[in-house]
């Protein structure tokens, strides 16, 4: 495939972007909850 | 304390599980299309390629920004205040943030291939980052301190004028002459495109979709976990002020 390097770069700049961005959110969620009561989310 | 909170998905539900796999699933898919299945442009060659993660992550930028705005316009409607407007358009702020990044990063590079170089002050890129560098200055006026509803009413507001931006970007490349092409789909140009690189290509939308409520959901939640942290602790602060004076 011509030009490889920047088309598989766009790729994992895309999806690495988003893995991180989900990890962030995840981990910080998580910090958040330590002091928070399941039965106290509402969504659960 | 630590290893029951990680075990415990704390933002997730079975539907967010089940719309992860699905997600998962799509980006894959995606991945092998994008890459190897479909055929190459005539005109773009193999760059056509970034173009499906470049749309979609435009438009599902545009549709994030609208939800912001629509969210910001439903909390500073009396009837249906509620701060979960609020948190549903800091979240979807920042995920078309995010998308918007992925677009203009992509769009870099697939402009290094195509016109010799990263970037140009053209009509289009340009009022893209002015859209982009506008969210990130929303997204910090959130940050500005004082009461939850202090922050949901100035930044419901910003939001709302800030959503005016989108069509200027969007019609830019018909307003100004743009190197940028105009819309192949949906668009008053007469580009056709492969079946298989448009099925890609709407491919492409759905799993930036299914990625963005995902992210929407679980991002949403995480405000409303921040929310109530703040919450208790301001309470327990008060708590200990009363104690200190004597106040029962």
């Amino acid at each position: 495939m011509k030009d490889a390097g920047f088309i598989i770069a766009s790729y994992v700049v895309t999806f690495a972007s988003i893995g991180v961005f989900s990890f962030v959110v995840l981990r910080r969620s998580r910090s958040a909850a330590r002091d928070i009561r399941p039965e106290d989310r509402p969504w659960s | 304390m630590t290893t029951r909170v990680a075990r415990d998905r704390v933002t997730g539900t079975p539907f967010t599980r089940g719309l992860g796999i699905v997600t998962i699933a799509g980006i894959v898919w995606l991945v092998i299309f994008g890459l190897f299945v479909t055929p190459a442009d005539v005109n773009q060659g193999e760059t056509v390629r970034i173009m499906y993660a470049h749309v979609p992550g435009a438009w599902l930028a545009y549709l994030a920004f609208i939800v912001t705005a629509l969210s910001s316009a439903m909390y500073l409607w009396r009837r249906t205040r509620s701060l979960t407007w609020d948190r549903i358009a800091g979240a979807s702020a920042e995920i078309g943030v995010l998308f918007m990044g992925i677009s203009l990063v992509t769009g870099s590079l697939w402009g290094r291939l195509t016109w010799g170089t990263f970037w140009t002050w053209d009509a289009r890129l340009t009022t893209t980052a002015f859209l982009f560098v506008t969210y990130i200055g929303y997204l910090a006026v959130r940050n500005l301190g004082g009461t939850h509803h202090q922050r949901a009413r100035r930044s419901a507001v910003l939001a709302l004028l800030a959503v005016l931006e989108i069509p200027l970007v969007h019609f830019s490349v018909e307003i100004w002459n743009s190197l940028h092409q105009e819309a192949s789909v949906a668009g008053n140009t007469d580009v056709t495109m492969d079946g298989l690189m448009l099925f890609t290509l709407f491919l492409g939308v759905i799993v930036f979709t299914l990625m963005y409520v995902w992210m929407l959901l679980h991002r949403q939640r995480a405000l409303t976990l921040e929310d109530m942290l703040d919450d208790t602790g301001l309470d327990r602060a008060l708590a200990a002020r009363r104690a200190e004076a004597g106040v029962s």
